[in-house]
C-alpha cells in the first residue's frame, strides 16, 4: 500500500524524523486556517500517490494565508495523471540550502535491503541515475544488522551528505523497519539555510503482508483512490485488478491468470478488439460461492462483452470447479447474460466437461486449450453477442 | 538423481496439524514421499494416523531430525509465526526448507534468508511457493504428483499453476524435477540455482524456465544460461498485459515503472539463445520439438 506524502509525514514524525509544520486541508478556508496556524510563508501540495505533481502545477508556494487559500482552489480538484487532488498538505516553507535523495528500499535481486543516497537531490531518482550515476550511492544493509549510527555514517559518507544526516538516517530505518516498509523515500531531504535537516517530501510503501501486526495501518486504506469493481471485489476477498478491455477473465493461480491475460489479448488484438477487461485469481480452492463471486463482480463490469474462465484443475478437481461455475450461475440467476466460455483441464477433467455439458447452459461454450478458448471468447465479444 | 530431493529424501512438515499441513501430507504420502514426522511443540509426542500410517509429531525440527534423520522440510506454518518456524529449521541444520506458506511480511522473508545465508546449511525454496517435486521419486510441497512421470525435463517457475500447466502440455515426456521458487519479491531458490543444477543433472536433458513481471531475476538468468548452461532452455514470461504499478495476484508481480516487463525479460531471455514461447501452449510446443528431434 502506498501512502499519501501526509500520511508518510506523520509516521517520520512518530519515529523522530524532523519534517516541517504541516496541516492537512480539503478546502480553500481550511488551508487558509493552516497556513495562519503555521505562521509565515508556506507551501501547499496536493496530496496525490503519483509522481511529476510540482511540473503539473500541484505545489505552490503562498507568501501569506490569503494566497495559500487561492492555492488550494488551484489545485483542489485538479488531474494529476489520472488522480484527482481531494486534499492538500500545508506546511511552512524552508529557506533550502542543499537538497539530497535518500531512500530505504527492498533489493529484490540481492535478496536484501538497500540505501539509496545522492547530493543530487529534488529531481526523480530515474533521472538521478540516468544522468549522474556516479552520483547515486547504493549502500547494501544486511537484514539481520540494519541500520545503526556507524553503519548510518557509512552510507552518509558513500553519498557525500553531510554527517549531520546520520542521526535521521538512523530514524528514517527505523520507520522502515517498525511499519513494514518497502520503500522509504525522501526526496528531496534538505539542510536549510540555519543547518537543520529536514525531510520535506516522503513516499512510504507497506508491505500488504505485514498488515496482521499493524492495525493502525488501517486507517491509512484509501476511500477515493480504486475503481468501484475493485472495491467490491475487495470486499468479497476477491483478487482482482480492473482493466481496460471487453473479455472478462477468470483463472486460478496467479501465474495463470496473468498468462490468460496475455493470451486473451492477443487473439482481441487480432480481431480489432479491446482486450482483457480484468485479472481475477479465484485461487486454489475455488468453491462454488467464490466462482459466484468472482463472475458477479466481472459481469457487473459494463464493458465486458465476453468471459472466459481458465482453470487448471491441480488440487482443486475440475468437477469441483464444474459444479461451482452450475451453481454459480443459479445464483446469479438472470444478472449473468455475457457468453462465457471455460476450459478445463488438469485433474477430473473429464468429468468437470461432463458436468457442463449436462448443464447445457446456453451462456457457456467448452473449449479445449487455453488459446481456444481465448479466440473463442474475442470472437464473441467482437460479435457483440 | 533429479534435484534438490529424491527417493532418499526424508521429509519433515512444520504445520504438519494444521488443515493444509494435514491434506499436504496426506498427498505427499500418497505420492511415494518419505514423510517421516511433523513438528509442533503443542503437540510433541502425539502421532497422526495417515490412512493406516502413523506419524510422529516431534517438538521442534532438531529433535525431528535427530530421531528421523530428516534432511527436508516442508512448512505449512500461519504467516505470522513463519519466521520463527524457518529460522528453528536452518538453527537445526536442516539441509533444504521449502515454504509453502503465502502472506509472509517481506522483512521477516528478508531475515530468515539473511539467517539461512550465514549457517550455509540449509537451501531456502519459497516463500509462497507451490514446493519441489520429482516425479517418481519424492514430493515436498502442494504440486500434484499425478500429472505427469518421471522423465527428463527440468521445470523452475515462480507460478504453481503455470508449472502444472507445462507439465501437464508435456506429461508423456515426464520431468526429472520441477522447482517451484514462488511469486514473492524475496525467495530463497533463484531460477539461477535452479537451472545451474539441472545442467549438472545427468537425468536432465532439457530444461523449461518459467518467469512473470516483477524484479530481474529472468534476466539475470538469461546471463546465467548464456554463460554457463550447454543444455537446452525454453523460456515462458507471463504478464505482458499488466498495468504498470499493479500487483498481479503474486507480492512480487509489479511492473515498476520501466523495470520488471515482460517484454524485457522476453527479449533478454532471446538474446541469451533461449527459445520462447508466446504462450505456454508454445512454450510446450518448443520443448517437445527439441525432445522428439
Amino acid at each position: 500500500m502506498d501512502l499519501y506524502e501526509h500520511e508518510a509525514r506523520d509516521l517520520f514524525a512518530a519515529h523522530g524524523v524532523p519534517v516541517s509544520a504541516g496541516l492537512v486541508a480539503t478546502t480553500p478556508e481550511e488551508a487558509r486556517a493552516a497556513a495562519t496556524a503555521i505562521g509565515g510563508a508556506v507551501v501547499v501540495k496536493a496530496q496525490v500517490k503519483t509522481g511529476g505533481r510540482g511540473k503539473a502545477g500541484g505545489v505552490r508556494f503562498a507568501p501569506s494565508p490569503d494566497d495559500a487559500a487561492s492555492a488550494a482552489d488551484a489545485v483542489l480538484g485538479m488531474d494529476i495523471k489520472g488522480h484527482t487532488v481531494h486534499k492538500v498538505l500545508v506546511t511552512a516553507a524552508s529557506e533550502i540550502a542543499q537538497e539530497y535523495y535518500f531512500s530505504f528500499l527492498l533489493d529484490r535481486a540481492n535478496r536484501t535491503f538497500l540505501a539509496m543516497a545522492s547530493v543530487e537531490g529534488g529531481v526523480e531518482i530515474e533521472e538521478i541515475a540516468a544522468s549522474t550515476p556516479s552520483a547515486l550511492a547504493r549502500v547494501p544493509v544486511d537484514a539481520l544488522a540494519g541500520v545503526d549510527l556507524a553503519k548510518a555514517h557509512e552510507i552518509v559518507a558513500a553519498a557525500g551528505l553531510p554527517v549531520e544526516v546520520a542521526p535521521v538516517v538512523v530514524a528514517l530505518w527505523e520507520v522502515f523497519v517498525t511499519e513494514d516498509a518497502t520503500l522509504v523515500e525522501v526526496n528531496p531531504l534538505a539542510r536549510t539555510k540555519t543547518g537543520e535537516v529536514l525531510a520535506l517530501d516522503g513516499k512510504v510503501t507497506l508491505d500488504d503482508n505485514a498488515a496482521f501486526r499493524h492495525p493502525g495501518h488501517a486507517a491509512f486504506a484509501d476511500d477515493h483512490a480504486g475503481d468501484p469493481l475493485e472495491r467490491a471485489a475487495r470486499e468479497k476477498g476477491l483478487n482482482y485488478v480492473k482493466l481496460d478491455g471487453e473479455i472478462g477473465v477468470i483463472g486460478n493461480g496467479a501465474g495463470l491468470v496473468m498468462s490468460t491475460l496475455d493470451v486473451v489479448a492477443q487473439a482481441s488484438t487480432e480481431l480489432g478488439g479491446s482486450g482483457p477487461a480484468n485479472f481475477l485469481d479465484i485461487g486454489g480452492g475455488a468453491s462454488a460461492q467464490v466462482m459466484a463471486d468472482g463472475l458477479e463482480v466481472v459481469l457487473g463490469d459494463p464493458g465486458v462483452r465476453s468471459v472466459v474462465v481458465n482453470v487448471f484443475g491441480g488440487i482443486t478437481a475440475c468437477d469441483a470447479v464444474a459444479d461451482g461455475i452450475v451453481r454459480a450461475l443459479e445464483i446469479l440467476g438472470d444478472q449473468a447474460r455475457k457468453p462465457i466460455v471455460v476450459r478445463l483441464d488438469g485433474n477430473n477433467v473429464d468429468e468437470g466437461r461432463r458436468i457442463l455439458k449436462t448443464a447445457d447452459h446456453p451462456l457457456i461454450t467448452l473449449a479445449d486449450t487455453m488459446d481456444g478458448a481465448a479466440h473463442q471468447a474475442a470472437s464473441l465479444a467482437a460479435q457483440g453477442v | 538423481m533429479a534435484i534438490f530431493l529424491n527417493e532418499g529424501s526424508r521429509v519433515v512438515v512444520q504445520g504438519m496439524t494444521g488443515s493444509e499441513g494435514t491434506k499436504h501430507t496426506r498427498r505427499m504420502l500418497a505420492a511415494g514421499t518419505n514423510v517421516v514426522g511433523g513438528v509442533n511443540a503443542r503437540k510433541a509426542g502425539l502421532s497422526v494416523d495417515f490412512d493406516g500410517r502413523s506419524l510422529p509429531v516431534f517438538g521442534d525440527v532438531a529433535e525431528a531430525m535427530a530421531k528421523t534423520g530428516a534432511d527436508v522440510s516442508v512448512l505449512f506454518v500461519p504467516p505470522r509465526f513463519a519466521r520463527d518456524a524457518v529460522v528453528e529449521a536452518v538453527d537445526a541444520g536442516i539441509g533444504m526448507a521449502v515454504v509453502i506458506t503465502e502472506g509472509i511480511p517481506v522483512h521477516d522473508t528478508a531475515a530468515f534468508w539473511a539467517h539461512a545465508v550465514r549457517s550455509g546449511r540449509t537451501r531456502i525454496v519459497g516463500p509462497n511457493c507451490p514446493g519441489v517435486i520429482s516425479p517418481g521419486k519424492a514430493n515436498a510441497g502442494i504440486i500434484p504428483a499425478d500429472i505427469t512421470k518421471p522423465g527428463g525435463i527440468g521445470l523452475v517457475s515462480k507460478s504453481g499453476t503455470l508449472t502444472y500447466q507445462l507439465m501437464h502440455e508435456l506429461r508423456d515426456f515426464g520431468f526429472s524435477t520441477c522447482v517451484g521458487i514462488g511469486g514473492d519479491p524475496i525467495v530463497g531458490t533463484t531460477h539461477i540455482d535452479a537451472i545451474a543444477a539441472f545442467e549438472e543433472d545427468p537425468d536432465t536433458e532439457l530444461i523449461v524456465m518459467i518467469g512473470e513481471i516483477g524484479g530481474d531475476a529472468e534476466e539475470r538468468a538469461a546471463e546465467f544460461v548464456r554463460d554457463n548452461v550447454s543444455k537446452p532452455v525454453i523460456g515462458y514470461v507471463a504478464g505482458f498485459t499488466a498495468p504498470e504499478g499493479r500487483t498481479m495476484g503474486h507480492a512480487g508481480a509489479i511492473v515498476s515503472g520501466s523495470s520488471g516487463t515482460a517484454a524485457a525479460k522476453q527479449e533478454a531471455l532471446e538474446a541469451a539463445g533461449i527459445r520462447v514461447g508466446r504462450t505456454p501452449g508454445e512454450a510446450a510446443a518448443l520443448a517437445r520439438a527439441l525432445l522428439e528431434a
